[in-house]
């Protein structure tokens, strides 16, 4: 899953402020599913910045919130939002980057405003109430061998072939040993597959090529133009 | 090298550039060290403090004093077109020795916001240097004019828990092809025994690492922080009460005591090829623990 993090309420009353009417835009795909920018928190949002005009004295803007299927999907998006935004001034995304990015394409000349910051690619470990970073989207997969375990993202030195000197009974030096030094899971996942062989395997250098931005796949074909 | 292959119990000494574009200290420090050793590591930005670089002091410490180096080189600071820049530049400074290490991440230095590099790790490095080195060639495969010859160390931990998984990835640079391993401190010939067994079926020359206390403080901050230091806790009681006795002299007596001991033992009991002693700002204390061993 995206994983998002509301911003601070500051900012977001920073960024739509002055404004006469706004749209509060949901998305029913992981933002929605970790509870952080669904249906729901675009109706608390609204309530927030309703009242904080409010007490603020100044003059209420026209707010609508709803929630969309997926903002990552150019066609759901411009289906779900065209037949609104022109009664908008703005709309302020509850989604991820790559919603908000959408959502602006589709929704031109609109302003756009994100409400969230996009943290990373991540598992909701909920016995323990946290997300946990476990991929870097780097381009070239190697879970193979590495026991399923993600180096580029969970190591912090990003080693391919660790663990370095820095590991101390399992945990990392980075952050101060509270955290698994991936290469020891690693390690462990491997020895319990029998497949240690690919532990000692040399992985030569990276190519950075692969993960470098920005990046795209496939679009021989024209875009679809999408009607707005 | 030629010492080790010739099957002599050889000492190594380290030398740490500091904050400063002062080289009166490692030049001082190389004085003290050249008749004891046989080559000298220079320490390239160590525990991610922003210092003067390795290969200056490396290339002086060789021109002025007549010591050999061992140029350390980590993947921190650098991607592979700035270590494959600075390789070329210690061939054609002289240097001869190179020691591939990853490095300890900027986080734990005294710049922490510093953007790490880590584009090569320790073996990726080893793989670029014997790319060099025996083919005369980039990663990329594009030739290198004249390209250098280095012998080529890696670092390894005789602590580290767990020591399977410290042991295959010391097999995985062995089978690049190293000529030394340089080992983090050890307190007791018992870790140099286990570690050495452990290792024998790589068959590459290991020099263990000692490294004696300039200080109680420093011995603290060493069990405390540094991954993977056993210190016996019979060693820590010693240097308590010697300081307790007599101060700062006391402490360098027990030290002088202690580390002579663990010599005298590694060399007596284990087939180590050797000592990489590391007594960073007291060099001094060096030649005194290698006469009472009393072992070359
Ligand atoms: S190796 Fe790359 S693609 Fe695979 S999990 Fe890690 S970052 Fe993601
Ligand atoms: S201790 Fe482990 S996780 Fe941390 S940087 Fe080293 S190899 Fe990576």
């Amino acid at each position: 899953m995206i994983i998002v993090q509301q911003k601070p309420l500051n900012e977001i009353f920073e960024m739509t402020k002055n404004l006469k009417s706004l749209l509060i835009v949901g998305c029913d795909g992981c933002a929605s599913i970790i509870q952080v920018g669904g249906e729901r928190q675009a109706q608390v949002l609204k309530t927030l910045l309703e009242m904080e005009k409010k007490v603020k004295g100044e003059e209420t803007p026209v707010i609508k919130a709803i929630s969309i299927l997926r903002q990552c999907d150019r066609q759901v998006a411009a289906t779900a939002l065209n037949p609104l935004r022109e009664d908008y001034e703005a709309i302020l995304s509850l989604g991820c980057g790559v919603g908000v990015q959408t959502i602006s394409e589709v929704c031109k000349p609109t302003l756009i405003i994100p409400a969230n910051d996009t943290k990373f690619l991540g598992m909701h470990d909920t016995r323990k109430g946290k997300f946990q970073e476990l991929c870097s989207a780097c381009g070239e997969c190697i879970l193979f061998e590495t026991g399923g375990i993600c180096p580029i993202t969970r190591c912090a030195k990003s080693l391919l072939n660790g663990p370095c000197g820095g590991q101390s009974k399992g945990k990392c030096e980075v952050g101060g040993g509270k955290n698994d030094c991936a290469w020891i899971l690693i390690f462990n996942s491997l020895k319990d597959r029998n497949r240690l062989d690919l532990f000692t395997k040399f992985r030569p250098p990276k190519d950075y090529r692969l993960s470098g931005h920005p990046r795209e796949i496939g679009g021989e074909d024209e875009d679809q133009e999408v009607s707005s | 090298m030629k010492q080790i292959n010739a099957g002599k119990f050889v000492f190594t000494g380290e030398l740490e550039p500091v904050k400063t574009m002062n080289l009166e200290e490692v030049i001082e420090g190389a004085k003290i060290l050249k008749d004891h050793v046989v080559a000298i590591n220079i320490t390239d930005n160590p525990t991610a403090f922003g210092y003067m670089n390795a290969l200056v002091p490396s290339y002086m410490i060789q021109k002025e004093v007549g010591v050999e180096a061992v140029y350390q080189v980590t993947t921190r600071d650098r991607n592979r077109l700035a270590l494959l820049s600075d390789l070329l530049a210690a061939g054609a400074l002289g240097i001869k020795n190179v020691l591939a290490l990853t490095g300890d991440h900027t986080t734990v230095g005294d710049t922490p916001q510093a953007k790490p590099v880590f584009d090569l790790d320790s073996a990726t490095l080893v793989y670029m240097l014997r790319k060099m080195i025996d083919e005369g060639l980039d990663l990329n495969n594009n030739e290198i004019k004249n390209p250098p010859k280095f012998n080529i160390g890696i670092a390894a931990a005789p602590n580290a828990d767990p020591l399977e998984a410290e042991i295959l990835k010391i097999e995985r640079k062995v089978k690049l092809g190293v000529d030394f391993i340089q080992t983090q401190c050890v307190y007791s010939v018992e870790q140099v025994k286990n570690f050495l067994e452990a290792t024998s079926y790589l068959k590459t020359p290991i020099l263990i690492g000692i490294a004696p206390f300039k200080s109680i403080s420093m011995m603290k901050w060493m069990v405390q922080y540094v991954p993977g230091i056993k210190v016996p806790s019979e060693i820590q009681e010693t240097l308590f009460k010697a300081k307790k006795k007599g101060g700062k002299e006391a402490v360098y007596e027990a030290n002088i005591e202690i580390f002579s001991e663990l010599l005298r033992g590694i060399r007596k009991t284990t087939n180590a090829t050797g000592i990489h002693m590391m007594a960073i700002g007291f060099e001094w204390i060096v030649p005194k623990i290698i006469e009472r061993a009393g072992i070359i």
